[in-house]
């Protein structure tokens, strides 16, 4: 068990999202970075999509009642137990009775905490996220408060068999990390502005030739009216050269549409199923993850990528996670 | 049948199976979903009916361990291509229809006074008229089990409220321009409200989390608030 001493801004339950539901009006919620918690969740030898706490720029106090694993990867939010630095993107052995603390933002804005057998909470619709709007999923459909105790369900064998191997090196600390950690280019983070990779929207060509240029030449800004159902960018204003009626469809994760007042926003895990509004452009599935560690006020750029290359990247990135996997098993074969 | 594919992303593609929100139109995209009920392609993770399109969505990681050589997009496409040149259109019929009760009466309807002057009607010719209509369920969207109906009489068509309502009690009925709708769960909303229904329309611990999907036909049942107050009784009486 896991017991909440301070809940932080934002911290909810997430897994990979709720599928076959949209058609009911229910979005598809889940992880904003589904690159962090998936690689959370395999280093401390859970299924991808094992519930995660999602950790939002100000993160929480958290006590563990009993020896675990854990693993924190994504945005930097300076996670620590007994003053120590706990470093990210690897397995963390904890101690129980140990309370892991975050503090200052400083890379990135979204942490993945795994734990070892993932946390267990029912699934609503096939699913463990939280839906807040609906108060739905997750633990009792609402972030996390002071006071909550969330349970975990049981490691698997290979778990088991790290939190054994683990704690008898421990020795009198309270938390031991591997030397080794996940290579960096699975971090989704970037100190530059970055360039997401956007396939033309279906509706491109309705927006003036001007507006179609400085899209993909200007930077944006992430506005403070940003949160997992979307980001409101600021900069050029982008203008349609028809102001013919849009019927409501679909829309995805990354799409990017424009609403009357020409400030674009960025579709993210907790849209709408449908929306009505021109859509300029789709963000590529890979780059996603970088998005969902902007906050407010960061810079964006947007660079054009064909369809053909971003399903390319896309399975690219799914053939170097497999990698990862059987790197790891083999990791912890050899350590055992 | 006559379609145009757009892709949504890497991952999904909207079939467009009509230009105008008509009849013709939902038929196709209610035939094209039933199909996908009752032959389900295993690439495909979902679908989503809207007015005029039926988008899916897919795996591409699924499609490139079966077919490594065409992209994922072809494939699909090719795939729903054989499908959609298969399907020719008839009669399609749903004969479901859902009997909706509601309450038009004093603060569960605050709009209908303002509706009925708006129209120069009395708010019994409102609530008359709203409550005999034929209505048809488009699409669910915007909030989990809210259907955009079509079907209202123009006689009783209002704008928005200029500013909206930060909280909209779930089971509220209302009326946006020339659409009726219900409200499923509590949200923000600048619809004029006429009334409310004691029935959940979004359930999410139900199979089916909707109690209306896409092809549904409806009718409102005006109920007295007495009808309403016993109506909620018995629902949360059920839940516990």
């Amino acid at each position: 068990m896991v017991k909440i001493i301070k809940p932080g801004l934002l911290t909810t339950i997430q897994d990979l999202g709720r599928y076959g539901f949209q058609k009911f009006g229910v979005i598809v919620s889940g992880v904003m970075d589904s690159l962090s918690h998936r690689i959370a969740n395999l280093l401390v030898g859970n299924e991808e999509n094992a519930p995660t706490l999602e950790i939002t720029m100000v993160g929480p106090v958290i006590e563990f009642e009993r020896d675990t694993l854990i693993s924190i990867c994504g945005g930097d939010l300076s996670p620590s137990i007994d003053g120590k630095f706990v470093p990210l993107w690897r397995p963390v052995f904890v101690k129980k009775g140990s309370q892991l603390r975050f503090g200052q933002c400083k890379a990135g804005c979204r942490s993945y905490l795994a734990v070892a057998g993932g946390f267990d909470v029912p699934r609503v619709m096939g699913s463990a996220s939280t839906y807040l709007r609906a108060g739905i999923g997750g633990f009792k459909g609402r972030p996390l408060k002071t006071g909550d105790e969330l349970k975990l369900s049981p490691p698997n064998n290979r778990s088991v068999q790290m939190i054994h191997d683990f704690s008898t090196k421990i020795g009198d600390q309270k938390f031991v990390a591997t030397k080794w950690s996940v290579s960096t280019e699975f971090i989704p983070i970037s100190n530059k502005i970055p360039s997401i990779r956007v396939i033309k929207g279906r509706q491109y060509q309705l927006f003036s030739k001007e507006s179609q240029k400085s899209f993909f030449r200007e930077p944006f800004e992430i506005t403070t009216q940003s949160d997992r159902m979307g980001y409101r960018l600021k900069g050029s204003v982008l203008s349609l050269t028809s102001t013919e009626e849009m019927i409501s469809e679909a829309v995805n994760f990354g799409t990017i549409q424009v609403p009357p007042d020409g400030n674009p926003i960025v579709l993210l895990a907790d849209r709408q199923t449908t929306g009505g509004y021109p859509k300029i452009g789709q963000v590529a599935t890979v780059d996603l993850p970088y998005i969902a560690q902007l906050k407010p006020g960061d810079k964006i750029k947007f660079v054009e990528v064909s369809h053909e290359e971003a399903q390319r990247l896309y399975l690219e990135r799914e053939r170097e996670i497999q990698q990862l996997k059987r790197a790891l098993s083999i990791k912890w074969k050899g350590e055992m | 049948m006559d379609y145009l594919f757009h892709s949504l992303g890497d991952n999904a593609v909207i079939i467009e199976l009509g230009e105008d929100i008509n009849l013709e139109t939902h038929q196709k995209v209610n035939m094209v979903t039933t199909l996908f009920d009752e032959q389900p392609f295993e690439w495909m993770i979902e679908y989503v009916p809207a007015f005029t399109t039926v988008t899916v969505f897919y795996d591409p990681l699924k499609i490139s361990d079966f077919s490594s050589y065409t992209l994922p997009y072809d494939y699909v496409c090719g795939q729903l291509k054989s499908l959609l040149e298969s399907l020719k259109i008839g009669e399609f019929s749903s004969e479901r229809i859902v009997e909706i009760p509601v309450c038009y009466e004093g603060e569960l309807g605050p709009d209908l006074e303002y509706v009925a002057e708006y129209n120069g009607l009395t708010p019994e010719e409102v609530i008359h008229i709203h409550s005999s209509g034929d209505y048809l369920v488009y699409m669910i969207g915007f909030a989990p089990g809210f259907p955009y109906i079509g079907g209202m009489s123009e006689k009783i068509a209002t704008p928005r409220r200029e500013s909206p309502r930060l909280k909209i009690p779930a089971g509220s009925v209302g009326i946006a321009g020339k659409q009726t709708g219900i409200y499923p769960i509590e949200t923000p909303g600048g619809w004029q409200l006429i009334g409310r229904t004691p029935i959940k329309l979004f359930r999410p611990d139900d199979k089916s989390p909707s109690l209306l999907k896409a092809g549904d036909k409806i009718r409102f049942k005006p109920i007295t608030i007495e009808e309403y107050k016993q109506w909620k009784e018995n629902v949360s009486g059920k839940n516990h």
